[in-house]
């Protein structure tokens, strides 16, 4: 299953009462936003609205389809934006 | 299709720049240059108070006087709840866009807007302002980012806690946020390290100086329809805002995209749109307002200043085994400095394997600041930067050694999670290695300094559209206001594909309701996300072209192929048919199925990461301090250069930028907290003068995401200037200078202070 890392900056782990991975069942991003609204409320809104995640490596931002797969490690991250 | 094997023809050639004739003959047409029948000129009165609680606000003088037609305060805008929304560039909170736009119940910076006018000319504008009548309660202010943070220093918004602490804040703060990044066991990487170095640093807030002041016209119509020209960085965001301020559909108001005269960041959001379309609807007129540098100072936002501690450990061989860093930075009065990308920039040029880093984001009173190229990067990077070359100093290793040895590679994994992929480090420090500069002994009485930097650069939303028109010649229109030079870029590209000359491609800027929603142009996005959208549809149109083609000769569409711009029969199987051109198939467009045009809208993904390193050449006056830059050249990754020259520029301007910053740039305050240097003559940018052609070296490490290799480029040349310059003041007069700007007082007095 792929494993969903909250990085002490993303200020995820104010959800998931302190802890720093999990794992998932998820096989898009948006299925994984799902589970995490599920299993710590508000936190796959706080996913959504104020993220991006970082898949295998790979940043995304505002990617539903985002293909998650086995094994897969994944980062949420701040939203980069720019100047 | 990816086209970075292929043979190009257009792409990496620089024809003459569309942009150009107008703008050096002054025809090009700036927000400022709008005008519309019974126009009236807006205007806004501003807070003399860094910190003051509004008691009262009368208007009736100003309503009353001849030649004034509104007047609006904050009781004619909707009175906007807290809500986080990513609309623009960054989390926004539309509560504190509008009360930055104009205070509610407190003025929280001199400049704060507090109420504005209409008029008929700008003088009685003028007048109107001295006639309103503000009542304050002047309270106590603070400027300084760790007085902010002081227990008891003034506290601006009551209802702010600092969110990302355990347990819960519970009384409220001027520090909005703290983040922490880890990765590993730091204090077992110390524990590890045979050399430490240490520092603290502080860096000013610097505006980003675009030389066109914020300006709009805005309209009002009778049947609810609003029509904006505004100079911005994008035009759908200043229509996202400017609704939600007011509470209006977004299909009710058109923005056209003005030419831009700079933004840097500093047109990412807005500050006059709602108050001139209030005061359009009010006065049943069209309100253009534009502010004065002054304003541009007192009003909008800088980048921040910040207070950086750093800490390096590593063993004699140069391998750094720990890292470490506080990051305070101010965010001006409310949340939201680039505290994020500060604490995830500093180290990641590096493969490290134990980091700490923790980041506070601080509010003041001091204007809210705004996104300024690679927002946050460059403030960290000063700090990282300077301890690596201290580090260097401390091993007695070369300093580009000391890097090549840490550097971060494809798979190495960042502190803040991800690994980085398809990068080119390691190319841009090679060719740091084999460049004459850095060969070249230094002179002297010169010193040399050396700096590197990452930045992410995004993709994100973009549309175009591909025209072909009657005559065979095109048109690409997108959503993307034109900054760096993306109408050559985009029309390169289109031209590549469609295998004609770029001549016979004419690229636009299309508002908000000509065209599909895009993203505004900041992150270095635009070549790269609004470019795959117009690559995408050049080659629809392209797919389409074969399929007129193939009706004409009566042949199935996979036997025409498309080369140089024509239709050929793939092969003698084909048929004996003469190639049909463009121009050929354009005029014969009614009778294959009409008009000739392709749409594509694209939520890029992918974007490759920059990387740079900048090589400085100082000498030191050391009767006056003054620094002057003697050579510079600055190395970077571009991915692949569309069009080199802008490319060049863009590095260029980053680093003439850097250069401003590093030795000039501050925001001086008074004891009231007011600015006192609110213009060019003493806010000091860097001038021709100042400056020595800076050399930039293109690095073309394609990014495989992109069908051009392109990377962002915009972003990543202000990152390493300020250490780059203090690296080579450190190597001229060997006394280290932790605090920007640089200037010639504060270098005097480093100098007689070390003796």
């Amino acid at each position: 299953m792929p494993t969903v890392h909250f990085s002490s900056g993303s200020g995820c782990q104010a959800f998931t009462g302190g802890q720093s991975e999990v794992e998932v069942e998820a096989t898009t991003f948006r299925r994984l936003v799902l589970e995490l609204e599920q299993r710590f409320p508000g936190l796959g809104k706080q996913v959504e609205e104020g993220m991006a995640v970082a898949i295998d490596g790979e940043i995304f931002q505002d990617a539903y389809h985002a293909e998650l797969k086995a094994g897969s490690e994944i980062y949420l991250i701040p939203k980069i934006a720019g100047g | 299709m990816n086209y970075v094997a292929s043979d190009l023809k257009v792409v990496g050639t620089r024809p003459v720049r569309p942009d150009g004739v107008d703008k050096v003959t002054g025809r090009a047409v700036f927000a400022a240059d709008t005008r519309a029948a019974g126009m009236l000129w807006g205007k806004i009165k501003r807070s003399p108070h860094a910190h003051a609680r509004i008691l009262s606000i009368d208007t009736s003088k100003a309503a009353a006087l001849p030649g004034v037609k509104a007047v609006v305060t904050a009781a004619d805008f909707p009175d906007i709840p807290s809500e986080e929304a990513f609309v623009g560039e960054g989390p926004m909170n539309f509560r504190d866009l509008a009360l930055n736009v104009m205070a509610r119940s407190k003025a929280l910076y001199e400049g704060h807007a507090i109420a504005a006018v209409a008029a008929t000319t700008q003088e009685i504008a003028d007048r109107a302002l001295e006639l309103i009548d503000v009542q304050y309660e002047v309270l106590p202010f603070v400027i300084d980012v760790e007085a902010a943070m002081a227990p008891d220093a003034p506290i601006l918004h009551d209802d702010l806690f600092t969110a990302g602490v355990n347990p819960k804040a519970e009384k409220p703060s001027n520090i909005a946020k703290v983040v922490t990044f880890k990765k590993g066991d730091v204090e077992a990487g110390f524990k590890d390290a045979e050399v430490v170095v240490e520092g603290r640093y502080t860096t000013q807030p610097v505006h980003q100086a675009y030389i066109e002041p914020h300006a709009c016209l805005a309209s009002y119509q009778p049947d609810g329809q609003v029509s904006i020209h505004a100079s911005s960085q994008g035009h759908f965001m200043v229509r996202a805002y400017t609704a939600k301020l007011l509470g209006m559909d977004m299909a009710n108001i058109r923005v056209n995209p003005a030419e831009i005269g700079g933004g840097f960041g500093g047109k990412t959001l807005i500050y006059l749109e709602p108050v001139a379309v209030a005061l359009s609807k009010k006065a049943g007129r069209p309100v253009k307002i534009q502010m004065t540098r002054e304003e541009v100072f007192r009003g909008s936002g800088p980048t921040s200043g910040a207070t950086v501690e750093v800490k390096i450990g590593a063993k004699k061989d140069g391998t750094i085994v720990a890292a470490q860093q506080v990051l305070k930075y101010q965010a001006g009065a409310f949340p939201g400095s680039p505290i994020g990308p500060g604490c995830m920039c500093g180290f990641a040029m590096y493969d490290l394997p134990n980091v700490d880093v923790v980041g506070y984001d601080v509010v003041s009173n001091r204007p809210k600041v705004a996104a300024y190229r690679a927002p946050g990067a460059p403030i960290t990077s000063f700090a990282v930067e300077s301890a690596i070359d201290d580090l260097a100093r401390k091993l007695g290793m070369d300093p580009l050694t000391l890097r090549e040895k840490n550097a971060a590679k494809n798979g190495t994994k960042t502190h803040y999670g991800p690994v980085h992929q398809n990068i080119g480090f390691t190319a841009v420090l090679d060719a740091v290695k084999a460049h004459p500069h850095w060969k070249t002994p230094v002179k002297d009485g010169q010193g040399r300094g050396l700096a590197v930097g990452f930045w992410f650069n995004i993709g994100g939303e973009s549309t175009a559209t591909v025209h072909v028109n009657e005559d065979g010649s095109v048109t690409v229109a997108t959503g993307s206001p034109d900054i760096g030079g993306s109408r050559a870029s985009m029309g390169m590209m289109v031209a590549e594909v469609l295998g004609i000359d770029v001549a016979r491609v004419k690229a636009t800027v299309a508002d908000t309701a000509s065209i599909g929603f895009t993203h505004l142009t900041g992150g270095s996005r635009v070549t790269f996300a609004t470019g795959m959208a117009a690559t995408q549809a050049a080659e629809k149109v392209v797919d389409d072209l074969k399929k007129r083609a193939a009706a004409t000769w009566e042949i199935p569409v996979e036997a025409v192929e498309w080369k140089d711009g024509k239709a050929y029969p793939a092969g003698s199987n084909a048929g004996a048919f003469e190639p049909l051109d463009l121009a050929a198939l354009a005029l014969k467009a009614a009778r294959t199925g009409g008009p000739i045009v392709a749409e594509v809208s694209v939520n890029a993904q992918g974007a490759g990461a920059g990387f740079g390193a900048h090589i400085c050449d100082v000498s030191v006056d050391k009767e006056t301090g003054h620094v002057t830059i003697e050579r510079y050249t600055a190395v970077q990754d571009v991915g692949r250069a569309i069009h080199p020259s802008y490319v060049e520029g863009q590095i260029q301007g980053g680093a003439a930028q850097g250069i401003g910053w590093a030795l000039n740039e501050e925001y001086i305050y008074n004891a009231k907290g007011q600015m006192e240097n609110p213009g060019f003559l003493d806010y000091r940018v860097p001038v021709a003068s100042d400056v020595p052609m800076i050399e930039a070296v293109l690095v073309e490490v394609p990014n495989p995401r992109h069908p051009f290799g392109v990377r962002g480029v915009g972003e990543v040349p202000i990152v390493p200037p300020m250490a780059a310059i203090g690296n080579a003041i450190k190597s001229a007069t060997g006394v280290r200078m932790p605090d920007l700007p640089m200037s010639p007082p504060k270098v005097r007095a480093a100098l007689d202070a070390a003796g």
